[in-house]
Order: structure tokens, then C-alpha cells, then sequence
């Protein structure tokens, strides 16, 4: 048995640099989230008001909004981006002429910045100067009205996320079924079993962890979304797509409330933490479980 | 495989691009328009090319002194960033270390924050506690790559570490009972190994801190201004350039891009030599 100090050593500093940008910030943003503070204002001193900040936010209907909105867009945006990555990453292990250009092609959306994915879409869908609504309008009589209609609104930024970010999750997957062994699928494949069986008995347990670990991050991101969806609605039309972190965003800048502010993202980093970690525990035992079998 | 006709594959791939390829399409477009045609009903097609946006940007020294910031502090960000997840998920995989599970665990909740509120303590801490007399992390660029690992290294943890568990622990016993080091095993058997794995972590990696946005335009401000910072100079109150701002955007897509086809191979190469054999 190897020493384990040079396990620690290998991860030491990865815990360093993490331990110095993650937890000091973030004992900070605790500290703030006990107080009133507007740092901009006239009286820019931390007023300590006990967990008044807490008090507040239970009966903010406006969170509450965003809260609901903002788990509805993590759920669609990433169960579709899951469900096509997956499809769009088998599709690339099939060989066919022109395969590494496709890829390239397919991740192209990946290495716009959001705030630019924002804007294009803005200005893609943007009632009269659009493009999206003009040929709705030409070819199918459809009126298209993002400013307008809240269902549509949403989709749009679900429809967004997904043209974003299934690049990422292909890209995951598809590293993932490349690392796998061969011969459980050659053996499988004598044995007479159909592409149903494989699917659901050998590759799903096998890239299981890295679907996890892609939905994790998914997860956690369409969660905090900010810039794309602030250039494309800027959480309208009403609060339909005013994101939980949009509405931060508002409460800390244009309204300079930073102790509430730092509140409501205390609450939303546990409420997060606590969703991942029921995932991961279920999932994660799940496996353990079975592998004793 | 059954394997049917790939053209079908080749059509199904041309489809799906063309919907992939729209909004970016529609980018260029905006970036070789001047700005009241933008404002006039749209048409699919382009009738004249207007080239001034991009002379504009090209010929501005600041935007290719960002360009330049972005292109060093993404790439050492990214290799950075990955060197360490990869000697981090090797540790977590073949070391038993107590408690692992929940490092591993805790690495992931420093992406989870939502970055309005944590700008203020990072501008603090910049400005304020990691200073040497005159000398601050404010605006540099070693500033930047460390503080993108915050967002980066959890990321890159948890995508390659499914890859290198997926390594049967057997071939590095087979090594190291023939005499091979532990730094042996890493290099010779698990670097190859894991290549389509690091390749992808490299590059999406490299690409998030490209991309980031509201850390680099609060914390920096000249010195290390990365240049989807300097787009965003061009999206004000009073409204946004949308030409300039577009083909800035177009002129960061190339590096990405070119970045991308060289570790694309990378991904394929893993292919041929990733073959793992129990």
C-alpha cells in the first residue's frame, strides 16, 4: 500500500486555492447577510440586524416567484440538454464521412460568450426588427411576441439554454463512450441482446457517473444563469423569467440592498447544495448499492 | 454495429448544423451591417458586406491588448487548472484517503454561488488583503487565472474524474509491480489513457474562462481587461453598438475556434490509443 501522504500532496493545492477564493468570500457573504448595508449609500455602515434578512425573505413574494421560475428552468433546459446530448454523442461514434468537422461545427455555441448569446438572441427575436418573427409572420402567420407573451418568453430562454449548453453535455458524453471497453459491447452483441438491452444494462451503468457529474454542473449553472437571460428578457415580460439570479443581481445593484442580497444567496447556495447532495447521495448509493450485489 | 448508409448520418449532421450554425450566422450578419439597416425588416440574406465594424476593431490597439490578456490568462488558467484536477482525481481514485468523498463533494459547492453577491468580497480581497505594499491582485493577470479556478477546478474535477476511475486499477499494479514509480504510472499509463478525457477538460475549461464576464469587469481594469469585457463596453445605457460589439465577438470566436481544432484531434487521438484493455 502506497503512503497516503502523497495522495493529500496531490490534492493539496487544489484545496489551497480553493480553500483561500471559495471560503473567505463566502464567510464574508455570511457576515454581510446578518446586516443591513448599503455600501454605496449616504450611511455606508453594516447595521447589525440579526436575521431580519432571513425574516424578510419568507414572505418576499418576488422570491418566491423566482425561485419557482427558476427551478422550472433548470428542469426543462437541463433534462432536454441531457436527454439530446446523449442522442447528439451516440450519433458521433457512428463513423461517417466528415465527422470531426460536424463536431466542430456542434460546438461552436460553447465558445460564444453568454453575454453575446444574450444579445444575438435579443436581437434574433426582437418583435419587428427580428428575424425569428419575421418569417414566423411570412411563413406560418405565427406572431411571435417575446415582449409580450410569458410562455413564450420562458421557452425562449429554455430554447436558449439548450442551443447553448447541449454542446457541453455531447462533449462530456461523448469523452465518456470513448473511454469505454470494448468487449462487454462485442460480448453482448454474441449473446444476442438488442440495442434496448445494451443501452439500458451496459452503457447506462457504465457512463453513469459522467452523466451525473454533467448533470450536476448543468444543474448548478442554469440555477445561477444571470447574463444570457438579462440580454435577451431581462427577466420579463412581468417576473416569468426573472431567474433567482437576476433577482440578486436587482436587489444588489440598482437597488444596493447588499445584506438582503447576500441573504438570499446564502439561502439559494444551500438550497442548491442541499439538491445536489440529495442527487448525488441517491444516485451515488444506488450504484454502491448494486455494485455488492 | 449494424452499420447503415453514413449518409443518412451526413444528411441528419447537415440539418442539425444549420440550426447550430443560425445564431452565429446571424452574428456575422449583424457585425457587416451599419447600424440603421439593424432597425429595418430583416432578410435572410445579406445584399452588401459592410466592413467597417471589423476595420474599426482591428485597428484599435486597446481591444488587441484584451485580446491578448484573454489569450494568456485562459490558456494558463486552463493548464492550470487541469494539471491540478487531473493529479486531484488521480489522488481521489487510487488513494484512500479519509474523508475524500466529501472533498470531492465541497470542491463542486464553489460553483454553486451565485456571483452578484460574492463580486464585492472578491473586489475586497483583491483590493484589500492580497497586497504587498504598493503591489495588489487587483487588475493583474495572475489575479484572474488563480480566481478562475474557483468556477474552473471544480468543473474540471468532476468531469475527469468519471474517466479516470473508468482506468482499471489493475494496470497500475501491473506497473508498479514491474518497477514503475508512482510518477511513472501517471505519466506512462494513466496520462495516455485519459487523454480524451483531459483533452475535453482542457478545452471547455480554456473556453469558460474566455467567456467569463462579470469577475473580469469587476476585477480588473486595464492591465489584465480580458476582451469579453471589452465587448461589453459597447452594450451602455444609452444603448449598444451592436456592429462593433458583434464583430468583436466574431474576431473572438477564431482563437476559440482554432484552439478547439487542435485539441479536437487530441479528443480523436484518444481514440486510437484510449482502447482500454482488461
Amino acid at each position: 500500500m502506497r503512503s497516503n501522504t502523497v495522495g493529500w500532496l496531490m490534492l493539496a493545492p487544489t484545496i489551497a486555492i480553493l480553500g483561500i477564493f471559495g471560503i473567505i468570500p463566502f464567510i464574508y457573504v455570511l457576515y454581510v447577510a446578518f446586516h443591513q448595508w448599503n455600501p454605496f449609500g449616504a450611511s455606508p455602515d453594516m447595521i447589525y440586524n440579526g436575521a431580519n434578512n432571513f425574516r424578510r425573505l419568507v414572505f418576499d413574494a418576488e422570491f418566491l416567484t423566482s425561485i419557482s421560475v427558476t427551478m422550472k428552468f433548470a428542469f426543462f433546459a437541463v433534462a432536454s440538454e441531457v436527454a439530446l446530448g446523449y442522442l447528439l454523442a451516440q450519433l458521433f461514434m457512428k463513423e461517417f464521412p466528415g465527422r470531426g468537422f460536424f463536431r466542430t461545427i456542434h460546438t461552436l455555441p460553447l465558445i460564444v460568450a453568454p453575454i453575446v448569446v444574450g444579445s444575438v438572441w435579443r436581437l434574433m427575436t426582437t418583435p419587428s426588427i427580428g428575424i425569428i418573427p419575421h418569417l414566423l409572420k411570412s411563413w406560418f402567420g405565427y406572431d411571435l411576441n417575446i415582449g409580450r407573451d410569458p410562455t413564450t418568453a420562458f421557452a425562449l430562454t429554455v430554447i436558449m439554454d439548450i442551443w447553448h449548453w447541449t454542446p457541453l453535455v455531447t462533449l462530456t458524453l461523448l469523452a465518456a463512450l470513448l473511454a469505454l471497453p470494448k468487449e462487454p459491447f462485442e460480448q453482448a452483441q454474441i449473446d444476442g441482446a438488442n440495442r434496448w438491452q445494451i443501452f439500458w444494462h451496459i452503457t447506462l451503468p457504465m457512463i453513469r457517473p459522467a452523466i451525473l457529474a454533467t448533470v450536476f454542473i448543468r444543474l448548478m449553472d442554469a440555477l445561477r444563469t444571470v447574463d444570457e437571460v438579462w440580454m435577451l428578457t431581462s427577466g420579463g415580460p412581468g417576473a416569468a423569467t426573472r431567474y433567482v439570479g437576476l433577482h440578486i443581481w436587482k436587489i444588489v445593484f440598482p437597488k444596493t440592498d447588499y445584506g438582503y442580497g447576500a441573504a438570499i444567496s446564502v439561502i439559494v447556495l444551500y438550497l442548491t447544495l442541499v439538491m445536489c447532495w440529495i442527487l448525488y447521495v441517491s444516485l451515488v448509493a444506488r450504484r454502491e448499492r448494486k455494485r455488492t450485489f | 454495429m449494424p452499420s447503415r448508409n453514413p449518409l443518412i448520418y451526413v444528411a441528419l449532421w447537415l440539418l442539425l448544423s444549420l440550426l447550430t450554425l443560425f445564431p452565429i450566422y446571424w452574428l456575422f450578419v449583424i457585425s457587416v451591417k451599419p447600424a440603421v439597416d439593424l432597425f429595418t425588416t430583416p432578410s435572410l440574406f445579406l445584399d452588401a458586406i459592410y466592413w467597417k465594424n471589423y476595420v474599426n476593431v482591428i485597428g484599435n490597439e486597446t481591444l488587441r491588448g484584451y485580446m491578448l490578456n484573454s489569450i494568456i490568462i485562459s490558456s494558463c488558467n486552463a493548464l492550470l487548472v487541469t494539471t491540478l484536477a487531473f493529479l486531484a482525481c488521480y489522488a481521489l481514485s487510487r488513494y484512500d484517503l479519509p474523508g475524500k468523498e466529501n472533498i470531492f463533494f465541497w470542491t463542486i459547492t464553489n460553483r454553486m454561488a451565485p456571483a452578484a453577491v460574492f463580486l464585492l468580497p472578491f473586489f475586497l480581497l483583491f483590493t484589500q488583503v492580497f497586497t504587498l505594499g504598493e503591489w495588489k491582485l487587483y487588475d493583474t493577470k495572475i489575479g484572474m487565472i488563480l480566481l478562475y479556478c474557483t468556477f474552473n477546478l471544480p468543473f474540471a474535477i468532476w468531469t475527469l474524474r468519471p474517466t479516470i476511475d473508468g482506468i482499471p486499477k489493475e494496470l497500475d499494479e501491473a506497473a508498479t509491480v514491474d518497477g514503475a514509480s508512482t510518477w511513472q504510472v501517471i505519466s506512462e499509463v494513466i496520462f495516455p489513457l485519459a487523454r480524451p478525457g483531459l483533452a475535453v477538460t482542457l478545452i471547455l475549461t480554456w473556453v469558460f474562462a474566455w467567456n467569463e464576464f462579470l469577475l473580469a469587469a469587476t476585477l480588473t481594469s486595464f492591465n489584465a481587461r480580458t476582451i469579453t469585457t471589452g465587448l461589453s463596453e459597447y452594450v451602455t445605457t444609452t444603448g449598444t453598438e451592436w456592429g462593433a460589439m458583434a464583430s468583436i465577438a466574431v474576431i473572438t470566436l477564431i482563437p476559440a475556434l482554432i484552439i478547439f481544432s487542435v485539441v479536437q484531434r487530441h479528443i480523436v487521438a484518444g481514440l486510437t490509443f484510449g482502447a482500454v484493455k482488461e
